[in-house]
């Protein structure tokens, strides 16, 4: 079956067998390798996408069940080549990551809920996470990035004086990077 | 972790998804697939065609019909976590969505999907099962209504036949000035499957007199049932009573023993919670103070 797919802005056809996951689809067909295959039954959340800007499992869908949709993946939130946006960064920053395996998901699952929410509390966060799973960090780091993230991006989003400085601390550097991607 | 070979169609009109169903008994229905797809992964089912409903929009949204909240099938669980009116009308729903599955299931799983799937653990069948809902099934012969009650008859097993679909979930609305809920689960982990579950829901009169009261509890046995709690009717609160109402009708309880609970622990864990749902229920019923939640 042929299905068109609008991946990170970008729409795509793929000849798919309908029992092909978007999952696969997504590694093997248009070649995003971001987007983990891990328990491939919809536990551990490394295969995360954002379905119209929602967390969703890619491996509990089949790719001809996801025309009509934006779908995002780690390689959409950048805002330019070689550069991170503010969630992934904070990942970095904060030791949010080890292996690297669910580090996919929990970004594009952060990404979402610092969307709707911009100062999530701590069991908003833990919330939020709990359908992706860690065997590295622990989870402390993982809060601890996304905590960061969100209060980088309140302070990017705080108003200005008229003298460019902002109503709260003044902050440097890429910290006041707009959110990459599409929010 | 590859599912076998099946065909995909995605009808435009539920009579036509009957048709389908009707023709092979070995087709399915896919909504939310946040369950079946894994079924399908491990090869635990084997469709030969699977009919999608997910975009069937007279299966979709939530509207009120008199005092009866209606859930379209397909309406995503996420959807009804964000509404309003069904904060409002079905506070014991809200209560218990968190406890459905992840949030990122969530967003593509559907209140229906849960429904027709059966789980005996399962947070909104067993919603369902306390308030007295009514699920609407269409099939070739037409709509019909059936009392959550009758429509779960055991393990993931519901009673329509192939042909059927079911459409939507209908929810009483309570209109009791003080309505209150409570809602209990025990489970290995966050969102795993409900060992035990309990839900409860009460109406109060001004002077804290109980006018109605339902207790459900699910995960127990083969699918979730309600428990007779009339004998609360008339009184005022009395966590002795409750207690004793539910020990006494959960002693001996039917209830299923595995490796991770035995009948035992299951029924203690069932009269445990199942006061505690209740007694949370009067409390909050009592703060409700002649709002409407």
């Amino acid at each position: 079956m042929k299905v068109s797919l609008n991946v990170n802005g970008r729409v795509g056809v793929a000849d798919v067998e309908p029992r092909k996951t978007l999952l696969d689809t997504l590694r093997e067909d248009f070649l995003l390798v971001g987007s983990h295959a891990g328990c491939e039954h919809g536990v551990c959340g490394a295969c995360t996408v954002l379905l119209d800007g929602e967390p969703s499992r890619a491996c509990l869908m089949f790719a001809v069940q996801a025309d009509g949709y934006e779908i995002t993946t780690i390689e959409g939130l950048a805002p330019a080549p070689g550069e991170l946006s503010v969630v992934q960064d904070a990942f970095c920053e904060a030791h949010g990551l080890q292996c690297g395996y669910c580090t996919p998901g929990m970004i594009l699952t952060a990404h979402a809920l610092l969307g709707h929410n911009d100062a999530p509390s701590r069991e908003d966060i833990v919330e939020a996470i709990s359908g992706n799973i860690c065997r590295c960090t622990g989870y402390g780091q993982i809060v601890e990035a996304v905590e960061f993230a969100a209060d980088r991006l309140r302070r990017a989003n705080t108003p200005r004086d008229a003298n460019g400085a902002r109503a709260d601390e003044p902050v440097t550097g890429s910290a006041a990077a707009p959110l990459g991607g599409r929010t | 972790m590859k599912p076998a070979p099946f065909e995909y169609v995605r009808p435009d009109a539920l009579a036509e998804v009957c048709e389908i169903l009707a023709a092979d008994e070995d087709a399915r229905i896919i909504a939310g697939g946040q369950t079946l797809i894994p079924m399908l992964a491990m090869r635990l089912a084997r469709p030969t065609k699977l009919v999608d409903i997910l975009r069937l929009g007279e299966l979709r949204g939530i509207r009120t019909e008199g005092d009866v909240l209606v859930i379209g099938a397909v309406t995503r669980q996420v959807e009804v976590e964000r509404s309003e009116i069904a904060h409002r009308a079905l506070p014991l729903l809200m209560k218990a969505l968190p406890w459905v599955g992840h949030p990122p299931t969530r967003n593509r799983g559907t209140v229906g999907g849960s429904i027709a799937n059966a789980d005996p653990s399962a947070e909104i069948p067993l919603v369902a099962v306390t308030l007295d809902a009514e699920i609407e099934i269409e099939s070739p012969s037409g709509r019909s209504a059936m009392p959550a009650e009758e429509f779960f008859i055991g393990p993931m097993l519901t009673s329509v036949v192939p042909g059927d679909c079911v459409c939507a979930v209908r929810f009483p609305v309570w209109s009791h000035p003080c309505v209150g809920t409570g809602f209990h689960e025990v489970s290995a982990r966050q969102s795993d499957f409900a060992f035990v579950a309990a839900a409860a829901q009460v109406a109060l009169d001004e002077e804290g007199r109980c006018l109605d009261a339902t207790l459900g509890l699910g995960g127990v046995g083969d699918h979730a049932l309600r428990i007779d709690v009339s004998a609360l009717i008339g009184q005022e609160f009395s966590s002795a009573s409750i207690a004793d109402l539910v020990r006494a009708a959960t002693v001996g309880l039917e209830a299923s023993s595995d490796l991770h609970a035995t009948t035992s622990y299951r029924r203690r864990v069932a009269a445990a919670l199942g006061t505690r749902a209740l007694e949370d229920a009067f409390a909050d019923a009592r703060s409700a103070n002649g709002a409407v939640q």
